[in-house]
């Protein structure tokens, strides 16, 4: 049945969605707030992977994973922010670009040094192995559904801390005035640090997730990097609830593009050239919808006029 | 002379001269090594028309670089299988000859830098970085998935590429018509950099509304200055690819994209040596670095994150001086 394969696929892309709100959360919230550009948000996101690899393997608990996944990430982060980052929060973006590229080399180099250049494996937990059934004979694997459900999870706990506690207002209130904020007795650099690691510890928490579906290895961060630079350019950069529109967007792109687009041309085209133009074109499409997304709105979906 | 002039020639001497000693001492390794440093250095003064003269950081070259990779790496791959390029509505031919395959990579690059820059000029700060990031991206993996080039695994060429009167397969004549390319480039950027359009577009990257004011229009001038940009670093690509007989998307790769970059940084911005000094340095510390350890990019990290927030103009703010803001 095509259609059920259609729906297993449009839950996949709202699975790899939703991880990449994760990513992208972070950086939009570092970028509103400090005006920094971080190019190591994927070193982060790696770091969480290797973590929870390494606890996994040592301790066989997959909670105990994803808590180690959050506490090294955010150490990571908190570790370069205090030390390097922070040098960069006045500096134009060309410098963030370069710094943060400089990270990414000592990151991935630091990481390969230490675990070796093969990939780890991070096993799926006993009690989300399998697939569960869902309404009209749909069968889908239980763990990415479990991603879906935690991904969303924490996504509605974000928006309710930016819209309800004390540290979400301070967070808006940093975004569009720094100096006022400081006037008003609010620690700055406290906030500052504190906004990089809660960026730093949704990467590491997204690299554990996915790190039980594709393996733990260094550069692993990169293309999950590039991808949630574009979901965030879609979003409108500095908006939270345009990265989990613009991460949703990229998601079924990306997925239905590559189940899809074939089968399209595959209408008036021979079977081999449909499947090599289909590919190819599902493999562009989400910098497609972003070039299209700009030329209508250049600052993004949710972005500022 | 000024000390940047001076620092100019003494640096495209010393390019000179070291694979002239090493053709002496019959050391063709050395020779290739420097001609790999010069093929970056065009690459860099390419882009650093774009981010050091107009302010544009893209992060999306390496596509321009490997766009003049593949031109080249098609043209000959067509001629050296004897198979026409295209046969409908006229046929082309492949080539072999390197003053065909120039023109080719440049008009396509400088083409794709057109219509990249049109799109991605319609942002600007943070927006323009990852879109062209993200366009470079988009080019990464359709030559990943074109399977008629080879894919993943590029394409390789048997013999280099010819130029009249020249055996390119000797490393030192390539080195040469490389060498010539270089310093043809840096003339003309040179002489773009002081006349009007260099001016102005300087302008534009000091205060848009000033230059508003007086009747230009700061979007063609950045779309200018960004075609011409990726025109040169595509050139460049096509003599990295003949050099290595070996084009792939590996090219096209975002890490290249921050390579590029790494060498107009480490050079000093805005200046037109800068990407030579600063190619010439990166060549250098990977020859040096990657014999003391396989992990050598931690040690490019840490320079470059020194260069950053320490000695901001790289090579050339650190020896002559800072830039100049009046002539």
């Amino acid at each position: 049945m095509s259609w059920i394969l259609l729906v297993e696929q449009a839950l996949n892309g709202l699975q790899f969605g939703v991880m990449l709100f994760l990513m992208a959360a972070g950086l939009t919230l570092i970028f509103g707030v400090m005006g920094l550009i971080n190019l190591a948000h994927g070193s982060l996101y790696m770091v969480g992977a290797f973590a929870a690899a390494a606890v996994a393997a040592a301790t066989g608990s997959f909670v105990l994973a994803l808590i180690a996944s959050l506490a090294a990430a955010a150490l990571a982060g908190v570790l370069i922010e205090a030390t390097i980052i922070r040098r960069l929060y006045d500096r134009d973006h060309l410098d963030q670009v370069l710094a943060t590229f400089a990270l990414i080399l000592i990151f991935s180099e630091g990481t390969r040094w230490a675990f070796g250049s093969f990939p780890l494996f991070l096993d799926r937990p006993e009690a989300l192995s399998g697939t569960v059934s869902l309404p009209f004979g749909i069968e889908y694997s239980r763990y990415r559904l479990a991603l879906i459900g935690v991904g969303l999870a924490v996504a509605a706990g974000l928006f309710w801390m930016i819209a309800k506690t004390r540290v979400g207002i301070r967070i808006r209130a940093g975004e569009n005035d720094r100096e006022m904020i400081a006037a008003l007795g609010v620690d700055i650099s406290r906030l500052y640090t504190l906004v990089f690691a809660l960026g730093a510890a949704l990467a590491g928490l997204a690299g554990a997730l996915i790190g039980a579906i594709q393996s733990v290895q260094v550069g692993m961060g990169e293309p999950v990097l590039i991808l949630a630079f574009v979901v965030i350019v879609i979003g409108g950069i500095g908006s939270v609830q345009g990265a989990l529109v613009g991460a949703i967007l990229v998601g079924l792109t990306d997925t239905l593009g590559g189940f899809l687009l074939p089968k399209a041309f595959a209408l008036f085209l021979s079977p081999a050239a449909a499947t090599s133009v289909g590919s190819s074109l599902a493999s562009m499409s989400i910098y497609i919808l972003m070039a299209g997304v700009l030329l209508v709105r250049p600052k993004g979906l949710f972005g500022g006029a | 002379m000024t000390r940047e002039s001076c620092l100019n020639v003494v640096l495209m001497g010393l390019l000179l001269a070291v694979p002239l000693a090493a053709w002496a001492l019959d050391e063709p390794f050395i020779i290739t090594l420097t001609t790999r440093a010069v093929i970056f250095a065009i690459a860099g003064v390419g882009l650093n028309l774009a981010l050091g003269f107009g302010g544009l950081v893209s992060f999306g070259h390496a596509a321009f670089f490997g766009l003049g990779g593949y031109a080249m790496g098609i043209l000959a791959y067509h001629a050296q299988t004897y198979t026409p390029l295209m046969d409908w509505p006229f046929v082309i031919e492949g080539t072999k000859s390197m003053l065909v395959i120039w023109p080719v990579a440049i008009v396509a690059s400088g083409l794709a830098a057109l219509a990249i820059g049109a799109l991605s000029l319609r942002t600007s700060g943070v927006y323009f970085i990852m879109i062209t990031l993200a366009f470079g991206q988009m080019f990464f993996y359709f030559t990943i998935s074109w399977s008629a080039y080879g894919g993943e695994d590029g394409l390789s060429i048997y013999v280099r590429n010819s130029f009249p009167g020249l055996n390119t397969m000797d490393p030192i004549q390539f080195f040469a018509i490389c060498y010539g390319l270089l310093l043809l480039v840096l003339w003309g950027v040179h002489r773009m950099a002081n006349a009007s359009f260099g001016l102005a577009l300087r302008a534009a990257r000091q205060n848009e509304e000033r230059l508003q004011a007086v009747g230009q229009v700061p979007y063609r001038l950045y779309l200018t200055a960004f075609a011409i940009s990726g025109a040169i670093t595509g050139l460049a690509g096509a003599l990295f690819a003949d050099l290595n007989r070996f084009v792939s998307p590996s090219m096209l790769s975002w890490q290249t994209s921050g390579e590029i970059m790494v060498f107009v940084i480490l050079g000093g911005v805005g200046r037109v040596y800068g990407p030579v000094a600063g190619a010439a340095l990166f060549i250098l510390l990977e020859h040096t670095l990657g014999g003391l350890s396989p992990y050598w990019h931690v040690y490019l990290g840490a320079i470059l994150l020194g260069v950053v927030l320490f000695a901001r103009g790289g090579i050339f703010g650190l020896l002559a001086g800072r830039e100049v803001a009046h002539d």
